[in-house]
Formats: structure tokens, sequence, C-alpha cells
């Protein structure tokens, strides 16, 4: 069997369409019993039953994480708080943490999404699922946890960290899947080369579910050379759950967005119009199957696009292209708009760089400065020359990227940060 | 005639000489040669050490990028003009030195050097009888 929902993942459009509009109605009615869409609705004049089809959801209001902030802790929850049974908060490192609170249905509908997308990439109630998420209130832990669980694998809740540890975990357990986050998979994978275990030989690791932050192409080939697995893409966020809202199958092409838990929309971040499909913009969701905390047209500040035409796997949910980055960790520099996920594109090209970057901006005498700051790997010459012109090949590569000259420092092997929860790439220094 | 050279990549960093060469001694590591250099951006510390592979796997595990080389060891006799005697010799045979440091023991100095060719450098050295050292004498010195 190919399929964990065959009736749903292949649903024909129509019928999928039908679907998504008699449950878009049913959550509008249900969402005005939160204190904070109840008052939205009165400010805007939005009538839940004047929603006739799918295209009436441009005629709603847009939701914001600030709103979620502004109605911490239960300002948004729509049902009896003696009806919800767990509650997920933001690190909320700026201002007042997001909170999302859960039914005992939105467990097992969030546990059956992750599942779902578990299932996709091929994972089976026989396989060893090693969890490598923090527990606790990121989602990334309990998430998975309930969704391997549901699907029936052997679970290890390993959470994060501990390199050591987690390799005796994967030997001694013989664990195949990891759900790991990407920067952490090479690092596990340097720390098993280093205690001479060979990850393709010794282990029998053969998948690895990866997400949590951007990451290139090049570095989702360089995890799967290192450890001798398929390595998938996997896009949650906490305000949606968290993991299992969209998931690669196995043509590596694009993440099924699973359109009978959300709706989507790409909008254009300037003029909130939608896109074509095919062109980048913000990716905005509407919930329509949750009954605690639903959410309308949420801003998600991840760019991203529609992916056009069928997938070969079958499943008929449209799929959203790897992450362009986010709306709001654009850098702009000179007047030019960088992403970090273009640098990371461009260092990831070099076998002689690790995968651990930094990069610093700065106002210097008025001019904006970027540095990159980045690990080498286990080849190393003692050759100046190569060195040095190392370093001026991936300044080049850079400026064609990027259209502007990055200052670039090689530093060695391990001296960055180490990141077991998402990692840092950026830090600006500019006082705006 | 040639020996093993350790090449660790330095950043320009306060303390990061002295956190390598403390890793090194705490292990038994005896460095019996060392030079430094550097760009403005990193630089790199060559040495010559009691057990090179020991020192090398060390390096590895603590995560420093590190490699061994092989370079040459001629001795001469610590005198006026003994040095340029041998260059001279490399330059004769159209070898470029890439880099050299040198300590002397006693009235022995010891030349190491990475010329550009080693074949040939190694030739030079044999037709001509320079004295040298390898491996198996280091750990007299």
């Amino acid at each position: 069997m190919k399929y964990w929902q065959p009736e749903i993942e292949t649903m024909p459009r129509k019928e999928l369409e039908a679907l998504q509009l008699e449950r878009l109605k049913f959550m509008l009615i249900t969402a005005q019993n939160s204190p904070f869409y109840k008052k939205l609705f009165a400010e805007k004049g939005v009538e839940p039953n004047k929603v006739k089809s799918l295209e009436d959801l441009r005629l709603l209001p847009f939701t914001s994480k600030d709103d979620l902030r502004e109605n911490y802790p239960f300002g948004m929850v729509a049902i009896p708080l003696r009806e919800c049974v767990r509650l997920h908060s933001s690190s909320g490192t700026t201002g007042n943490p997001t909170v999302v609170l859960h039914s005992r249905k939105d467990l097992d509908e969030w546990a059956n999404q992750v599942a779902r997308c578990m299932y996709m990439v091929g994972i089976r109630d026989y396989d060893v699922f090693q969890n490598t998420s923090g527990y606790g209130m990121f989602t990334g832990g309990l998430g998975f946890q309930y969704g391997a669980e549901k699907l029936g694998c052997l679970t290890v809740p390993a959470a994060a960290g501990n390199s050591k540890r987690q390799i005796k975990f994967i030997t001694d357990f013989g664990t195949t899947c990891l759900h790991i986050i990407p920067s952490y998979a090479t690092r596990l994978a340097e720390v098993m080369y280093a205690e001479n275990i060979d990850p393709r030989k010794d282990t029998k690791l053969h998948t690895l579910c990866i997400g949590a932050e951007p990451h290139s192409e090049e570095q989702r080939q360089r995890i799967e050379q290192l450890l001798g697995v398929r390595a998938f893409n996997c896009f949650g966020m906490s305000e949606m759950n968290g993991p299992g809202v969209a998931f690669e199958c196995t043509e590596q092409n694009g993440l099924h967005i699973w359109e009978d838990y959300t709706i989507v929309e790409i909008i254009n971040p300037e003029t909130l119009e939608p896109v074509a499909d095919g062109e980048v913009g913000e990716l905005v969701l509407t919930t329509i199957n949750r009954q605690a905390m639903p959410l309308i047209r949420y801003h998600t500040r991840d760019l991203t696009s529609i992916i056009p035409g069928k997938c070969p796997c079958g499943r008929t949910h449209k799929r959203i292209s790897r992450f362009k980055g986010r709306s709001d960790d654009m850098l702009i520099l000179k007047g030019v708009n960088i992403f970090p996920i273009q640098i990371e594109r461009v260092l990831m090209m070099f076998q002689e760089l690790g995968s651990n970057y930094l990069i610093t901006v700065e106002n210097i005498d008025n001019n904006d400065e970027m540095l990159i700051e980045v690990e080498l790997n286990d080849l190393f010459t003692d050759d100046y020359a190569v060195l040095q012109n190392l370093t001026k090949n991936i300044v080049r590569q850079l400026k064609d990227e990027l259209l502007i000259t990055p200052k670039l420092k090689l530093v060695s092997k391990g001296s960055l940060p180490i990141h077991e929860g998402k990692a840092v790439r950026v830090k600006d220094l500019r006082i705006f | 005639m040639t020996i093993n050279q350790i090449s660790i990549f330095l950043e320009n960093k306060y303390g990061k000489l002295s956190e390598i060469l403390a890793m090194l001694g705490k292990e038994n590591i005896r460095i019996i040669a060392a030079t430094v250099a550097d760009t403005s951006e990193f630089g790199i510390l060559r040495i010559i050490v009691n057990d090179a592979q020991k020192a090398y796997d060390l390096l590895k595990r603590n995560n420093v990028n590190a490699n061994i080389t092989d370079v040459l060891a001629i001795t001469t006799k610590s005198e006026a003009g003994t040095f340029a005697y041998t260059f001279n010799l490399f330059t004769m045979a159209g070898l470029s030195i890439e880099y050299m440091y040198c300590f002397s023991v006693g009235e022995q100095s010891i030349l190491i050097l990475r010329t550009n060719n080693r074949n040939a450098a190694l030739e030079v050295i044999q037709k001509n009888n320079l004295g040298y050292i390898d491996e198996n004498k280091l750990n007299s010195l």
C-alpha cells in the first residue's frame, strides 16, 4: 500500500475542494466563539454565512503573529478550556510567546497528519524511529512522537543533544529513521566519523525527516551522502500545530500540503493579492480541521510558491516549493535583497567547507558590511596559496549570487557555535 | 630523509595557539620544532613531534583542522657558510624552496624544508651525500 489514507490523499480536486468549503464554513461558525474572532468579525463586518465558495475566502481578514501575541494566552481559543487537553508555546524571545491549544480530537488529527507524512516517505510500522527534537513546549518533540506511534513505529524519544548518546541509541536499537534538524544531521555525521563509525555501513539508518530550519538542496544531498539515507524536507510551524503541515513525497520535488487540514494561499506580501501558481509569495494558511484554535488566513511569513502540475506520486494535494526564506529573514544590504539560503547554497558547493556558517551584518562608517564565517571540514591543506585561492573562489561565487561582495573568513572546524535547536545563521548588528 | 610534519590551521583568535599547544602537552606529545606563519586572515602552525600519528589522531578527535605532510630534514654543521652551500645545491638543481625552518642542537643544525619537487630534492641529498634525519632518528633528538 502506497498511501496512508488513499481516499483522501488521491481525492479528485473537485471533491477535495468541496470538502474544503464544507469545513471552511463550519470553521467560520465555530471561530466566532473565540473572543478575538468575535471582535474581528464584528469590526470587519464578516458574516460567515455569506461565504459560498472557496474564492470568498479572500473577503476574510488576515491573522498575524502579533494577533496571537496580543491575545496571549487564551484570547484565540474557540472552545471551553475544559475541553482543551494540551498547550504548546513558542519560545517568545521577542515579546509575548504564542500559545496554541488543542482538544483531544485536534491531537488525534495532528498525529494522523504526521503519520500520513511519515508513511508517504516510506516509513512503516516495523521501523525504529528516533526523534532528536527537543520535547517539552517545542512541537517537534511530541508532534512526531504521537505521529510515529500512530503509524506504529517503535519510537525512541531521544530528545535533543548529546551526540554520543544519540549514536549509541542508533546503533544499539537499530534505529532506521530519524527526525532531525538539518544542521544537526551534519554535525551528528561528523561525530560518527570521528568515532570511527561509518553510518552507511555500521547503522541501519535509511530515512531522515529534516525540517524546522530552511536548508538548501545542496545541504540535503550532503546529508544523504554522509549518512547513506534519503532525507525528506518537512514543514511545520507551531501556530499550525507543528510538524505535519506539508512534507515531501518520494519524488523529492516539492512538499504536499494537506488540504483537508489547511487551505493554502500564496500572496504578494506587499499588495496582499494572490499570485499565480509558480510565482513566489508569502504562504498564508487557514485551518479547517481544528477545534480549539482556528486560524483564518494566517501570515506565515514564509516565502514559497505553488508547484504547478500533477505530482507523479498520485497525490492530488498541492505542492509548495522548498522555502525561499522568510520575509522577515530577508536582509537588505546596499539596496539588495539577500536571503541567507542563497549564501548557504554557494557555501555547500565547496567540498573544503563544513556545514556550519555564520553571517554577520554590520554598519561600518555608514557602509553595510557582510562578514561570512565558515568552518573548514576535514580536507585541509597546509598550502597557503590553496587556502587563499579557495577564499577568492568562494567570494567570487558569492558575489555572482548576491551581487555584493562579502568578506569571508575561514575558521576551524567546530569553532562556530553548535546549535541543537534551530541554527542561528544571521547576526544583524545594524541599528535601524 | 623525510620526516612527518603536522600542519594545523589557526584562526586569528586570541588564545588559539596556547589552546592547541596545551592539548598536545597534556597527552605527552613532545614538540621538537615549531613555526607559525600568518596572513591577515589565518595562520598555519607547523610542528615536528615525537609521535606524529598520535598527535594527528588527538587533533582530529578534538576537531582541529590538521594534516600530516612529509618534509625533508637535512643536517649540516653549525658553521658559517653551510646553509649557503646547501641551498646553492638546490638552486643549481632548479628547485625552489616553499618554506624552511631550522634549529641547532649542539654543533649540528637541522633544516626542515619543503621544495616544489620532492623527488628531485631527495636526489640532490643523495648525490651530494648531505646528512639527513628520518623518523627513527627523530626520537633521539
